[in-house]
């Protein structure tokens, strides 16, 4: 039981690294504001709750994992909202997005 | 073991944001790349508890995240009306 314990928090740990490594190669690559916010909230969700849900599973029951469930539902609410208000603010000062800033796509 | 690679993956995080906040070319990225840094702050002291074996150090990833959340909005505040005491939503500006 350990065994598996240790080994379903071993792969949501790895898990959570492997999107937190997307989540931020994302957001030096892509080309426009409004991708990467689209790249970090990968990183800020489901990355970060994979990562705090593997230490969860090494804590146990015990006060450390209450805590660390406080941060996911932190995180799980704060984050979405933050990019919300960056997109919308950015929305407002005019930040146009890629597709509308330069010739339309051309038609398949 | 899988502590340890997680937590040279967040750094690695850092590192990549730490670039984006240098190279941004508006305000908002930067703001975006601050943001992602506190995330992985708070994901680095959570990480790094457990990597020592004393779990201590979850109340001051919290801080960090109620800090990273209020800091956040308030910058964005002062970048979209110009004035951090400006009262009224957003609708009027548009």
């Amino acid at each position: 039981m350990s065994l598996l314990i240790d080994i379903a928090s071993g792969l949501c740990l790895l898990a959570g690294a492997f999107f937190c490594l997307v989540g931020a190669w994302g957001l030096l690559r892509m080309p426009d504001f409004y991708t990467r916010v689209h790249a970090a909230s990968v990183l800020e969700t489901l990355g970060a709750d994979l990562i705090l849900l593997g230490l969860v599973l090494q804590a146990g029951f015990t006060l450390v994992a209450v805590k660390l469930l406080l941060i996911g539902l932190l995180i799980f609410f704060a984050s979405p909202t933050a990019s919300h208000a960056l997109t919308r603010a950015a929305m407002v000062r005019g930040v146009k997005p890629l597709l509308a800033r330069g010739d339309p796509p051309s038609k398949p | 073991m899988m502590l340890a690679a997680a937590t040279l993956a967040v750094l690695v995080c850092v590192v990549l944001a730490l670039a984006r906040a240098a190279l941004g070319p508006t305000v908002f990225d930067r703001l975006q790349a601050a943001n992602t840094i506190g995330t992985c702050a708070m994901l680095l002291l959570a990480l790094f508890g457990f990597l020592n074996g004393r779990p201590e150090f979850l109340d001051l990833a919290l801080t960090y995240g109620l800090l990273n959340i209020i800091g956040v909005i308030a910058v964005l505040k002062f970048f979209q009306q110009g004035d951090l005491g400006a009262t009224g939503g957003t609708e009027n500006k548009q």
